[in-house]
């Protein structure tokens, strides 16, 4: 196995346990909001990393230029897009989840 | 439908809508060896006026493309699948054989040139229906209705403040 192998490697496990996180976050979370940050958060990185440990064995050329492309798009638009969904959450007034309101929430108001 | 303007989604939107065309034009060009094609190139086109409806609302979104351009386009593209076909009857091929550009004695390499270029065309023409439709489609669709059209520009004026945030009465109630 070369260098560029075993960094991409790490990086690719790296990257499905950030993954991982963010889904265990998503199912686990209280509500609407945590859950976003959850998802929004873990998905830009783990993506991200997932990404570069595709790029490294490929070389510079078209193809990580093509994936660092897609990298410099998602670290722009996934945030973006979590920001909108948020905003809309709280511009229509969905509540944010608190430890001492616990009791009274709606669990029905799952994203 | 309320308009919720934000900062962060209106300047990415505007931002990311010359990326999203070109993205287009490379899924065009490369209908001939790999997925993608006029069709689909089309629909991505059409996708970056959508996001510019919604981060600015309807009335600025149509703006960017008026009524009438888009239903000029959508039968011009269609037009210009048609007529390359007619064209290579013209000059002596079969309907759409495009090879028959290159003209009647032109040897193997010419006549694959031509080839992709007849086939560029009635992609080019695709996307422009494509895009056309889908942008009457979507603005049709989405037209607010005429009463609600005022009221929706009263609230567009006073939505430059932020949100007072959630009403708890009303959350509770919901």
């Amino acid at each position: 196995m070369s260098v560029a192998e075993i960094i991409s490697t790490v990086l690719l496990a790296l990257g499905g346990l950030v993954m991982l996180a963010g889904a265990v976050g998503v199912v686990r979370f209280p509500d609407f909001y945590t859950r976003l940050h959850a998802a929004g958060k873990a998905d830009t990185l783990g993506q991200g990393l997932i990404l570069l440990g595709l790029a490294l064995p490929a070389g510079l050329g078209l193809v990580s230029f093509k994936i660092a492309l897609i990298i410099l798009f998602i670290f722009v638009l996934n945030p973006t897009a979590t920001h909108a969904l948020a905003r809309g959450a709280w511009v229509i007034g969905l509540q944010p989840w608190a430890r001492d309101r616990a009791g009274e929430q709606p669990a029905e108001e799952d994203a | 439908m309320k308009e919720t303007p934000s900062l962060i989604v209106r300047y990415i939107a505007r931002r990311a809508v010359p990326f999203i065309q070109l993205y287009a034009l490379y899924v065009l060009g490369h209908g001939e060896d790999g997925p993608g094609g006029g069709f689909q190139g089309g629909v991505i086109f059409a996708a970056s006026f959508v996001l510019l409806a919604l981060a600015y609302g309807w009335g600025r979104g149509r703006a960017s493309v008026p009524e009438k351009v888009a239903d000029v386009i959508a039968p011009a593209g269609c037009l210009l699948y048609a007529g390359i076909g007619f064209v290579s009857l013209l000059i002596g091929g079969a309907f759409l054989q495009y090879d028959a550009f290159a003209g009647p004695g032109a040897d193997q390499a010419a006549r694959k040139t031509a080839h992709h270029f007849g086939l560029i065309g009635i992609e080019l023409g695709v996307m422009l229906t494509v895009t056309a439709s889908m942008v009457i489609l979507f603005f049709e669709m989405a037209r607010p209705a005429e009463d609600e059209a005022a009221e929706e520009g009263a609230t567009f004026e006073q939505a430059g403040h932020i949100p007072e945030g959630p009403r708890a009465e009303e959350s509770l109630d919901g």
